[in-house]
């Protein structure tokens, strides 16, 4: 498998990554490297297989459906980059 | 006192021969000395660490000191830490500082365990290296041209030059297991579920679990001991109760059954590294033990399921790195799209990025069920590998890694060369097995690890059957010549 320039930088812009544009050959190479890697699966037949999501097969838990938590914004705000008056702060993003 | 297990640290501790104070300066000591050249620590805490030693020592006076009261610790970057920095090896939490603690941490804290400091780490455990820190290469102990495996390459190189008795560590793919083998200590990664992920940084959170690494099993028994347990706010913890690692240590091995999985015996296997394994083998016939062939057979496609699972978990966990609500922001960004993408791409590193965008692609539009679905069925022909394989036998044994310690830079360079050295650890964790490594012997004057795994929630048979092979052996007692 090959990918492309193009395609790397789809996947750093689904990703919401900026990479180096000089970078993006080495990206190119390495990603399809790991790609020819996992190609190897293809070659195993799956079928009927049950995908396995969890080591021990376990569901979530569940509990009651009361309020545990209390308000702790300003703890968790103070280690954020930008807030005023109880909200974090980003560019615009409406006119 | 460096060389003293946990045991003689306790009995010395209550005996008043020394004080946790003095215990904690003589490895504050140590770390001043001697981690410049390894860079094992991000954090050291002195200050936190002595005031914690005084505290134990008061706990000791009053007679409530528990088995960990004031014994040293270095703890991996990865778990969180109220009022310490956690940076996870990334120059995105370069100055985090969580605002609660981890289980793991909160029980060792209660406990009276005296942290020294954060250990370095591949960032965010992504790696097999420990080159990939934002802090820097961490090195060897036994040869500090070399690397001290990874992720949890710090803790390995820390209590492998013996600068911390014990370390946490954590394993999604072999991070305990493969620096313990390279650093010539002992560690074990405990059964998925088994030690609480809450407050541990996520990576692949399928595979992540937290683990301990000492000189010895019994010091791995008495950390992981401490570690253990349900955790509500964990919730793939696992309510089972935790036995006494400690008093199943020295069962007789008469009659314990071996298997060799034959496929972790052939091509790829360094010579060196495989005649050490038959010498520890053979120590294990004269333990009374019965050694038998077994099959893994679809040993290989560990690789491709594990790097298609963990790095599709990875992107996954990695997207709450925004930018906006902890972590590094870029300067001056144009627009909100610009602030996320500037924000990750200067915060994470190249390995990360790597890794973030194999998820995303295998995770995107119509690659799901050809990359991500097939690769959790994989997993459960790997796991259903492993039950037949240990329907017959006690324990699994083979190599950690294909070799010993390679030299800084020789695999940091091509990404899959990396991805293949994990063929013998990246299983267990897929299956979500307990395994360990212990050391074994060396290879070209460098340290090997032999594998054991077992049945899940058999840490205690583990803990024990390398604890029986370290009374009739001394590796795990060597300490590098700069270090003694």
């Amino acid at each position: 498998m090959s990918l492309s320039s193009h395609e790397v930088l789809k996947i750093a812009h689904l990703a919401r990554l900026s990479i180096d544009e000089a970078r993006v050959p080495d990206y190119a190479r390495d990603l399809s490297n790991i790609f020819d890697l996992v190609e190897k699966m293809r070659a195993v037949d799956t079928h009927g297989i049950a995908p396995m999501a969890h080591p021990l097969d376990a569901v979530q838990r569940l509990r009651p459906d009361a309020v545990t938590e209390t308000d702790q914004r300003a703890l968790f705000q103070s280690i954020a980059p930008q807030v005023e008056a109880g909200l974090y702060l980003v560019p615009k993003v409406i006119e | 006192m460096h060389t003293f297990s946990l045991a003689q640290l306790r009995a010395g501790l209550d005996r008043r021969e020394f004080s946790s104070v003095e215990l904690t300066q003589h490895f504050l000591g140590r770390i001043a000395a001697h981690d410049r050249l390894l860079n094992s620590f991000v954090t050291v805490t002195d200050d936190e660490a002595l005031k914690a030693a005084h505290a134990a020592d008061a706990r000791i006076a009053a007679g409530s000191a528990g088995p960990l009261t004031g014994i040293p610790y270095a703890h991996k970057d990865i778990f969180c830490t109220q009022g310490v920095r956690t940076t996870c090896g990334s120059r995105m939490l370069r100055d985090f500082i969580a605002p609660y603690n981890a289980t793991v941490h909160e029980k060792l804290q209660q406990g009276g365990a005296v942290m020294l400091g954060k250990t370095n780490m591949d960032e965010f455990a992504m790696g097999s290296t420990s080159e990939s820190s934002h802090f820097g290469i961490t090195r060897n102990p036994w040869n500090p041209d070399c690397v001290p495996g990874g992720s949890s390459g710090g803790s390995a190189a820390a209590v492998g030059a013996r600068l911390a008795p014990v370390a946490t560590g954590t394993d999604t793919g072999g991070s305990i297991r493969q620096p313990a083998a390279f650093c010539g200590i002992t560690g074990i990664k405990p059964t998925y579920g088994r030690v609480s992920r809450y407050g541990m940084i996520a990576y692949a959170s399928s595979l992540d679990q937290g683990g301990a690494m000492g000189a010895s099993a019994e010091d791995c028994a008495l950390l992981l001991q401490a570690m253990a347990g349900f955790d509500p706010l964990d919730s793939t913890s696992v309510d089972r109760e935790v036995p006494d690692y400690r008093a199943a240590l020295d069962a007789d091995l008469t009659g314990l059954r071996i298997g060799l999985p034959r496929e972790w015996f052939g091509e790829g296997l360094d010579a060196e590294v495989a005649r050490v394994l038959e010498a520890a083998l053979d120590e294990y016939r004269r333990l009374g033990a019965e050694v038998v062939d077994v099959s893994l057979p679809n040993s290989e496609l560990a690789i491709p399921a594990y790097y298609v699972i963990a790095p599709a978990e990875a992107s996954s966990n990695l997207s709450r790195y925004d930018g906006v609500r902890f972590g590094h922001r870029c300067e001056a960004p144009r627009d909100l799209e610009d602030l996320y993408k500037r924000s990750r791409g200067e915060g994470f590193g190249e390995e990360v990025k790597r890794r973030i965008m194999i998820g995303t692609y295998a995770l995107s539009a119509g690659y799901y069920d050809a990359y991500y679905l097939k690769a959790q069925q994989i997993r459960r022909l790997i796991a259903e590998d492993f039950r037949r394989a240990l329907s017959g036998v006690d324990v699994l044994m083979g190599p950690v890694a294909p070799f010993a310690a390679p030299a800084v830079g020789q695999m940091s360079e091509d990404p899959v060369q990396m991805y293949l050295s994990d063929i013998y650890t990246l299983s267990v964790n897929l299956a979500g097995l307990p395994g360990m490594s212990v050391p074994a012997g060396f290879a070209g004057g460098k340290p090997v690890g032999l594998q054991i795994i077992g049945n899940y929630f058999e840490e205690a048979r583990l803990l024990n059957v390398a604890h029986r092979f370290q009374q009739a052996t001394d590796w795990h007692t060597r300490v590098p010549a700069a270090f003694a």
